[in-house]
């Protein structure tokens, strides 16, 4: 299927802006707690972060296809920013007639077992129970949430992170995840919403698994670009070690996983939108074939550096350390592992080839 | 990024391909007793009916016999026929490889010849290629021929050939006698010949391989006489033409496939409500299949577009083999079983069949070490 023109140029401009402002120093910078705020600003000029919204909504009415492929290029060079959170915050926002931010968003819940309750107030709300691990939550303009209404999901909108007593977190890529625990927090009638559009908590974390997954393919289409960079520059026993067929292969191991991670990626954003249970069976599938891949990727692309790959100072371990955050956020390759196989087994054996050929 | 990117873009089926998925599953659903992983894969009256339905040459030029159909509806009417385990090997070689070769490489008279013949599920084509010292290493072939009048003398030995017993052609690749000259080019002198296996000085003796059946066969050519007509493309050219048959070779969904009613029986002995880990292993095995057939599909798409995907096939052909060699390892951690080739119960005989076959995947149609190294070529590393 050939790649549309805008499609192209978007992704051109986009990989170029990361280029020049998601480097070293600036993702060392976040790291250490202060938000890339310079970084930050030049994507949300480029309309990006909102983009799928309705032009009425101050969107582009994007397609998804498009943001999750600047999804993959922003993971590619580590961005430490909540680019994805706020595209599923506007998303969850305008489905539930919230206003968005401009700012960064973050969106949630992003864990399996958190429980929010949201009980009227006389024409305002209650919110109750705690948001675990949201990226960037210290970080944000607005916090949006998937919250359990009286009569089914809604979504709330809080400035900031409203009136949650925040708990400090990160992972091991040092993006910040905090933790919100709400104790019966008041919300303005306005700043509550049904859900409609087929948004939901489910939905979310779908989407959110997939954004995971394709930021994945990003970062592990950069480990595979240092590995073979590497290993023609570094020269040992006389000759670059990319002559040694034992490193070699190791690449070429490397380079056939990371095809599949983003093969399994864009087969799950194809899929968006269109039939339901094609949707979550090929979502599940993403996850769980990148999250293998980036376990195997990580071991073969720190093996070809050698120990130059276990400093700080060298950038391998920018995409190394988010493979290993990324694939246990929005649930880990083995827990999705589970949804594909309960589904494959509950549609039975004699429908197994027609569930993995239906267009 | 400076490192080339093998990327496989999604591609939709058009309506034609699926409309033809329907037709397929319906044909296999009246050969029903012809399908399955245990039964004879060789059936040429199975491959004569399928010729008649024009699913053998789909996407040849109807003047050699072919159906001008898209590469798309090929890949589906071969994915379907390899998921229900359907007798193809009569015909799988000339329809994959031999036929599109010929029709690349050979003349006018050979296209008209052969083609139809292969494509009416009549003409069954088996690979000249290995030798007893030339297996990974082509270059290395020792069977010579020498230009005689009226065509050439043929001698040496060809081995691992499949079905040669049970074939009408090979497409042998050989190179031509030196004259006692050093070479200089390992590539040189490299020519394939259309040999008919019915030649006198030809002898053909069985290899059993390691479940007692016989696939292999050794072929010895003693002063075997091929005329002009049968030289394919060009004396000298057999490196080029050897390749590009190889090309075709690996684009196929076989790599995949065909361990399918295995995985299958493992979600059937797995019920409707399995626990975590036996979920969490299939979900494993089926996640990568998917990603696999997406691949594949998305190679159909380049060959669709006269691209020529070798290094996306290395790929998915090494990572297909992988997966397929995984399958009898998880069958039997989650649900053991001591294998017996005759069982009744058909998955104790699917897992004795799979452990044994296993080990060809990763050597067949390229070695596993071979395809890395055609994948850190296109990396830019060799």
């Amino acid at each position: 299927m050939a790649i549309r023109d805008e499609t192209r140029m978007l992704l051109e401009s986009m990989n170029r802006l990361f280029e020049d402002k998601s480097i070293k120093q600036v993702i060392d910078a976040a790291e250490t707690g202060v938000f890339a705020s310079d970084l930050w600003q030049a994507v949300a000029e480029t309309g990006v972060p909102l983009a799928a919204l309705p032009e009425s909504a101050g969107g582009a009415d994007a397609e998804w296809s498009d943001l999750f492929a600047v999804l993959r290029v922003a993971g590619r060079f580590s961005a430490p920013i909540p680019l994805a959170e706020t595209m599923l915050a506007g998303w969850v926002a305008a489905a539930a007639g919230l206003e968005p931010s401009d700012g960064p968003m973050t969106v949630g819940p992003v864990r399996a077992g958190d429980k929010l309750t949201l009980v009227r107030d006389g024409n305002a709300w209650r919110l109750s129970g705690t948001a675990s691990r949201l990226p960037y939550a210290s970080h944000v303009a607005k916090t949006v949430l998937v919250v359990d209404g009286p009569d089914g999901e809604m979504a709330v909108a809080l400035d900031g992170t409203g009136e949650a007593q925040i708990t400090s977190g990160k992972n091991i890529a040092n993006e910040a995840r905090d933790t919100l625990t709400f104790d019966n927090v008041r919300i303005a009638a306005d700043a509550a919403g049904t859900l409609g559009g087929g948004v939901s908590r489910a939905a979310l974390y779908r989407r959110g698994a997939l954004a995971r997954a394709t930021m994945m393919s990003g970062a592990l289409e950069r480990a595979l670009d240092l590995g073979v960079t590497y290993a023609q520059e570094r020269v040992q026993f006389g000759r670059p070690i990319s002559k040694f067929q034992a490193v070699q292969h190791n690449l070429a191991v490397l380079a056939s996983q990371t095809a599949a991670a983003v093969a399994a990626a864009n087969f799950g954003i194809d899929a968006l939108g269109k039939d339901a249970d094609r949707e979550t069976l090929l979502i599940a599938v993403a996850k769980t074939r990148v999250g293998e891949a980036a376990t195997l990727a990580c071991e073969l692309a720190h093996q070809v550096h050698g120990a130059i790959g276990f400093t700080k100072e060298y950038s391998l371990q920018l995409s190394t350390r988010r493979l290993w955050s990324w694939r246990e956020e929005f649930g880990s390759d083995p827990e999705w592992a589970v949804q594909v196989g309960k589904a494959v087994c509950a549609n039975g054996a004699g429908n197994l080839w027609a569930m993995l050929t239906a267009a | 990024m400076a490192t080339p990117m093998f990327r496989f873009d999604p591609v939709e089926l058009p309506p034609e391909a699926i409309a033809l998925r329907h037709e397929v599953r319906d044909f296999i659903a009246e050969h029903q007793h012809l399908m399955g992983l245990a039964r004879s894969e060789f059936n040429r009256d199975f491959s004569r009916a399928m010729g008649k339905k024009g699913w053998i040459g789909m996407t040849w030029p109807k003047q050699y016999g072919g159906h001008e159909r898209s590469a798309f509806e090929r890949y589906v009417m071969i994915e379907e026929m390899l998921a229900a385990g359907a007798p193809l090997s009569a015909h799988y070689i000339g329809d994959r490889q031999s036929g599109p070769n010929i029709l690349r490489f050979g003349t006018e008279e050979q296209k008209q010849f052969f083609c139809p013949k292969i494509a009416a599920g009549e003409l069954t084509f088996c690979i000249g290629m290995s030798e007893p010292n030339s297996g990974s290493d082509l270059a290395g072939t020792r069977t010579r021929a020498v230009k005689v009048d009226g065509g050439y003398r043929i001698n040496g030995s060809k081995l691992w050939t499949s079905n040669a017993h049970r074939s009408d052609y090979a497409i042998l690749f050989c190179k031509m006698a030196s004259d006692g000259k050093e070479e200089v080019d390992r590539h040189g002198g490299a020519t394939q010949f259309l040999l008919d296996l019915k030649t006198p000085g030809i002898e053909i003796r069985p290899v059993i391989n390691l479940l007692g059946e016989h696939h292999f066969n050794e072929i010895f050519l003693t002063d075997v006489f091929v005329p002009d007509w049968l030289l394919l493309g060009k004396e000298g050219n057999g490196w080029n033409q050897v390749t590009s048959e190889l090309a075709f070779e690996r684009s196929a969904p076989d790599r995949f496939l065909v361990l399918f009613q295995m995985l299958r029986e493992m979600v059937r002995m797995a019920g409707p409500d399995p626990d975590k880990a036996t979920a969490a292993a299939l979900g494993k095995l089926i996640s990568h299949l998917a990603t696999l057939r997406g691949m594949s599909l998305s190679i159909a798409g380049m060959l669709q577009e006269g691209l020529s995907p070798n290094n996306e096939s290395a790929i998915v052909k090494d990572l297909g083999t992988r997966y397929e060699q995984d399958i009898p390892v998880v069958a039997r951690q989650l649900f053991p079983t001591e294998p017996e080739l005759e069982a009744i119960d058909a998955y104790v005989s699917l897992i004795a069949r799979s452990t044994m076959n296993a080990p060809r995947f990763s050597i067949q149609g390229g070695t596993r070490e071979i395809l890395r190294g055609i994948i850190a070529r296109g990396l830019g590393l060799r």
